[in-house]
């Protein structure tokens, strides 16, 4: 009897409970969206606002045809491509060198050394990212010429300032794989690995058998927000190269960016914006499937 | 374990390894403190000096003379805001979504994780036509409002972890006692996920802290955050090294702070919970 009372009293206080979170995020976050849809769909130049009029899927037609849109998309993934390879390698050795024993306290060191890329200010990155490779006062030259390497125009070249950005992205994201990955490798119990550690000297096959499975919740985690992140990557980008010279270093919202804010074209931009939120939502569909199973029970 | 030999080569090269990973991490840290300390001559030099004699000169100039102080000051008043709000409108609903089972809580877990993914400039463009309708460019107020789009769903995450961990009984004891469902969040539950509740926090105020898209398009001067700041350095021909640095270490080290108060905590907060 006192069951259906218990759950629609609880119905209503949940209501309460969540209403205050929910209709802010959709006033501040679902709203504009809608917003930029209607946008989407007009001649809406900010050089030229008494001329704003309908014109159907004209800017989604003009996004999807149009070169520098797919270069810029394909420019994001070639960065993922390089880059999240790097870092899941690199940081799975860190992992694995973190969590054999011994070296406690250079080792507690380390881990908060690696706190420090992730922590930095994106935007702090990309100045001294300015700083630090630049042709003439860069140390990195500096470091180069006593090995005999250089000088290189990091900045400069087309290639190069995109190898720049591969760099940076690594510099600042493998120490998130490493610690990632150690989260992983702590979750195995202890008598399982020592257990494997009798059987065979082979490190890989400890990795590729015992450890594998504990790492995989991680690695999938890792390659979903390592692209999400990716698509979003603008602050650092913007700040080092402001996504030149020419169009070398233009990622899709560096470029969306300067459609809207430099060009004055925010009829396109707002296009180009939705077409990228339907890439984001779809990789967030497989986010969730994958990653978050335990919440749909 | 095995032979004492082999484990001290070993144990050396594995020390040599770590060493070069902290160098790898701290330097560039490094590079931007001595160069902050530089005069703008010694800046320019070609190849970079090592050794010299420092100077504080950057930091007065900046602060004084180039309003970053200001800048960090908005930046302040901005991330504190919005913390503010975040966890005030995200705690109580993190306790819903932990408490209770409704229809639809499956799609709303789904929207909030979203939000964690999406650009910001999927939301600065719309958002920079609206509020400059009203008339609100340049105020903290709407930076304060659409930080909230990143920092509820981290809050909301966070802090729904923390009440899961939070057993039942309590509620249900309270509950027999005549508490109301407000009474028992409020006075026994919140108490104890008070740890979660800081650590979204902190997440809270450095995501804040560290943006630079919505502050570049919403604001021009009276509510332009640090980093901004820091870029609009970057316009005209002859940079200003030293000051540029200057900011920069004044932007990133309350965040390194609080990042490495935090450090335990960082890995589940930036994968909002997937790995623990």
């Amino acid at each position: 009897m006192a069951e259906p009372v218990t759950r629609s009293s609880g119905r209503w206080a949940a209501a309460g409970f969540l209403a205050p979170a929910v209709v802010s995020l959709a006033v501040i976050g679902l709203a504009p969206l809608g917003f930029a849809v209607w946008t989407s769909l007009h001649d809406y130049n900010l050089t030229n606002l008494r001329n704003v009029r309908f014109i159907g899927l004209e800017n989604y037609t003009a996004s999807l045809t149009d070169p520098v849109f797919w270069d810029a998309l394909g420019r994001t993934f070639l960065l993922l491509g390089f880059a999240l390879p790097l870092q899941l390698g690199l940081g799975l050795l860190i992992a694995l060198l973190l969590h054999r024993p011994g070296l406690g306290f250079l080792k507690t060191l380390t881990r908060l050394g690696l706190v420090i890329p992730m922590a930095t200010t994106y935007a702090v990155v990309g100045l001294l990212g300015q700083v630090m490779f630049n042709l003439k006062y860069g140390v990195v030259n500096q470091l180069l010429g006593f090995v005999g390497i250089g000088p290189i125009d990091w900045l400069g070249n087309p290639d190069m300032a995109f190898a720049t950005i591969v760099f940076w992205d690594v510099w600042q994201w493998t120490p998130f794989c490493a610690l990632v990955f150690l989260a992983g490798l702590t979750t195995v119990p202890g008598e399982i690995e020592e257990a494997a550690r009798l059987e065979t000297k082979s490190g890989w096959t400890i990795v590729r058998y015992v450890q594998l499975p504990y790492l995989l919740p991680g690695l999938t985690a890792l390659l979903i927000l390592r692209t999400a992140d990716t698509l979003k990557l603008f602050d650092m980008v913007f700040t080092m190269t402001r996504g030149g010279p020419g169009s070398s270093t233009e990622l899709i919202s560096l470029m969306i960016q300067r459609i809207g804010f430099r060009a004055f074209d925010q009829g396109l931009a707002s296009a180009q914006a939705v077409l990228l939120l339907i890439i984001t939502i779809v990789l967030s569909r497989l986010y969730i499937r994958i990653v978050y199973r335990e919440v749909s029970t | 374990m095995s032979g004492r030999g082999s484990t001290g080569g070993s144990v050396a090269a594995q020390a040599l390894l770590l060493g070069l990973i902290i160098l790898l991490c701290v330097f560039p840290f490094y590079w931007m403190v001595t160069t902050s300390l530089k005069t703008q001559v010694l800046a320019l030099e070609s190849p970079p000096v090592w050794l010299f004699q420092p100077t504080l000169a950057n930091y007065a100039e900046v602060l004084f003379d180039d309003e970053v102080g200001r800048t960090l000051i908005n930046s302040l008043i901005v991330a504190v805001c919005t913390t503010a709000l975040a966890v005030s409108l995200g705690a109580p609903a993190a306790y819903a979504l932990a408490r209770f089972e409704f229809r639809g809580k499956r799609e709303l877990w789904f929207w909030f994780v979203t939000n964690r993914m999406v650009s910001p400039i999927v939301l600065a463009l719309p958002f920079f036509l609206i509020v400059r309708n009203l008339g609100l460019l340049d105020t903290h107020v709407v930076l304060i409002l659409i930080y909230l789009t990143f920092n509820l769903p981290i809050v909301i995450w966070i802090c729904t972890d923390q009440f899961r961990s939070i057993p039942r009984d309590l509620d249900e004891a309270a509950r027999l006692e005549g508490a109301s469902q407000w009474r028992i969040f409020r006075s026994i539950c919140l108490p104890l996920a008070m740890p979660g509740v800081a650590v979204s926090a902190i997440f809270s105020f450095i995501f804040s802290w560290n943006e630079l898209m919505f502050a570049l398009v919403l604001t021009r001067t009276d509510a332009k955050t640090a980093p901004a700041m820091a870029v609009s350095f970057m316009e005209g021909y002859d940079l200003p090294y030293g000051k540029i640095m200057a900011t920069s270490t004044l932007i990133v080290i309350p965040v390194l702070v609080f990042a490495l108060i935090a450090s335990r905590q960082l890995v589940r907060g930036l994968t909002m919970g997937a790995v623990k």
